[in-house]
Order: structure tokens, then sequence, then C-alpha cells
């Protein structure tokens, strides 16, 4: 690996406000959907907590649909949910999300193609060899067998991109919880031509 | 600690815009160096309109979502003074939503004549591949197209 591929560009706490990691938060209103709180660790490939990564999210609304002018789906737009935050990793490598579950989408990739709800996922390692984008889901979607994205990924992977349910992070009268650890590929050998 | 498998990347697709909004020309540090500017193409030549561009130069970072032709640009910061035998470089990452995980490859800025050949990675590849990763002089400008696939397929680097 080359010098500038073994650094990457490094955050902070105080480079994210606090109040972007709730999304239900972001306009006058509150969102419509099922309120959720996603949270989890950011770990080393040897189980090590990685804090201060930067941690970006987008997401569909309830309905199923993005405020992004490319996204022709006939549902719903919510005005008061815009569908994007980040925040820093902690001391413990842990993040914390409240948003709105996202619904599923057709994408017309095949007849009928819906994308299972999925929240995606931007993560800056410590160097520029740990970028991550990916995406996470909610478990025992349905659409899983049939999305071609979700099952672009071996299918020993495919957990690995599921969250699970927890009553621990469920806070009563208010919003369901889930818990999602992402492990970062961590420092390896020499990149190779592919 | 137990060792844990990696998370899979999955694709960055088409409405990544929503939380990373970054047109081009995008300020690299200081900005007080040349323009960067390229595009990005598919294996049958068209342009990739809404993909990621990341740089990284080991000191400074900065991304650009391409236009609808395809066109990213950077205004990068003036270079350091290279030492004699080391070919500068940006670290290139490139997301797009037909591609299921990121692309990483290199970008190497105009230095003295003896750093391409004394360059690692440069010294490995035949001329034709070596040129994928070599900045082109552009008017007033750096040209570094990515071509994802295809004949002019860009060299990446496996991450």
């Amino acid at each position: 690996m080359g010098e500038v591929e073994k650094t990457g560009p490094l955050y902070g706490p105080t480079d994210v406000d606090p109040s972007e990691a709730d999304l239900t938060r972001q306009a006058h209103g509150e969102p419509l959907g099922e309120r959720i709180i996603v949270t989890g660790r950011v770990l080393n490939g040897d189980g090590t907590p990685v804090p201060n990564v930067l941690v970006e999210i987008w997401q569909a609304n309830a309905a199923g649909r993005y405020a992004h002018q490319g996204d022709q789906h006939p549902a719903p737009l919510d005005a008061n949910f815009h569908g994007a935050g980040r925040c820093v990793t902690d001391a413990r490598g842990e993040y914390r999300f409240v948003s709105i579950k996202p619904g599923a989408y057709p994408w017309r990739n095949h007849h009928n193609a819906w994308r299972p709800a999925h929240i995606h996922f931007s993560l800056f390692g410590r160097n520029f060899t740990e970028r991550l984008i990916t995406q996470m889901y909610f478990p025992g979607d349905p659409l899983f067998a049939l999305d071609p994205i979700f099952n672009s990924v071996p299918a020993e992977g495919r957990d690995l991109m599921v969250s699970t349910f927890d009553i621990e992070v469920t806070e009563p009268e208010w919003a369901l919880g889930y818990r999602w650890d992402i492990v970062l590929r961590g420092q390896r050998a020499t990149p190779m031509e592919r | 600690m137990t060792p844990r498998p990696q998370t899979p990347s999955q694709t960055i697709g088409p409405f990544f815009h929503v939380a990373i909004t970054s047109a081009g020309p995008v300020t690299v540090g200081a900005g007080d160096g040349p323009l960067l500017h390229g595009r990005v193409i598919d294996g049958a030549g068209a342009a990739v309109g809404d993909s990621l561009v990341e740089v990284w130069d080991g000191t400074h970072f900065g991304r650009c979502h391409t236009d609808a032709e395809g066109w990213y640009s950077f205004q990068l910061p003036a270079p350091s003074t290279p030492s004699s035998d080391q070919a500068p470089y940006l670290a290139v990452s490139v997301f797009a939503r037909g591609l299921l995980g990121r692309l990483m490859t290199r970008c190497y800025l105009p230095a003295n004549e003896a750093a391409p050949t004394a360059d690692p990675l440069l010294r490995s590849l035949p001329d034709d591949l070596k040129a994928t990763l070599l900045a082109a002089a552009d008017s007033d400008a750096l040209r570094f197209d990515i071509h994802l696939q295809g004949e002019h397929e860009t060299v990446f680097l496996a991450v």
C-alpha cells in the first residue's frame, strides 16, 4: 500500500452537530411513519471499536420515496422528511440515529422489481482503504430473496447487512430499536491491480 | 477480541445526493493549485452521470458527483515540492449506481520526468496501462478520465 492510502480524512465530534443524527427533526413538523432508532458499533476486523468514524446515511421516506428529483415513484413525498443524517462514532465506536422506517419501493430493474427497505450507510475509516458505502436492511424482509442488489453479496455475507430488532434499544412509547454493527476491512497488504 | 467478518459493500445507488452534495468544481484544501477534471465513462463509452469521485492526497480530501455528461472537477491545492524520486498522486475512489462496490485507483500528477520510473506501481505496468493513471495537461487544467470498463479501462487497485 502506498503512503497516501495508509491515511485518510479524519473526523471528530466537533465536525458534526448532534442534531444531524435525528432525521425526524429536520423540518417544522414530524415526518409520517414508524419512528426508529438505529444504533451499533463500528469495528475493526479484530473486533476493536473504531471511534471518530464519520457515518452518513440516506434513505427513502415511509412511503418508499426519496426526496430526490430523480425519484419518480408515485408515492407521496413528506415535507417533514429529507432522509439524510450523519454522526461521528463515540469513544466506544458507537453511532446512533433516530429516523423513520423507510418503505420498500419499485425500481424497474426487471418486472415487478422492489427494493427491500434499507438505509444507505457511508463510512470513513481511519485510512483511505477502509472507506465503505453499503446498505442496512431490516430483519425478515420478504423481498430479500427477490432483490439482485441484496443478493449481489455472496450468501454467507448477506446476514451481515441485516440489522436485528432490539428491545433494549427500543424506547417505550417512543420508537422501535434496531442494532447493526459495521466491520471495516482494516489494513491489509499492498493493493494489487484487480 | 473475536475476529469479525467485514461488512459487505453495496452500491451507492442513484439517490446519494440527498446526503452528499458535491457539485464541481470542488475546492480541495486551499484550492490554490491546478484544476483537475475529467469524465467517468462506462464500458460502452457512455458518460456515467451519477457517480461519486473522491480524492485524497494524504492531507486533503475532496468529493464531487459527476454531472449529466460524466464530468467531475476539483480545484486542487498547490502541490508540495516532490522529492526527486517520488511521483505525487491522488488516491481516488469511484462509486456509481452500476457498481456493487467501490473502485479504487490513483491519479498521478505531473512531476519531474524521473518520478514515474521510480514509482513501484507505475514501474510494474506496461505503457498503455500506465497511461490510464497519469493526469494529462489539458489547456490550463489537468485531465483525468476514468474508464470503468472496456478497451481503455483504468487500472483499478484491489481494495
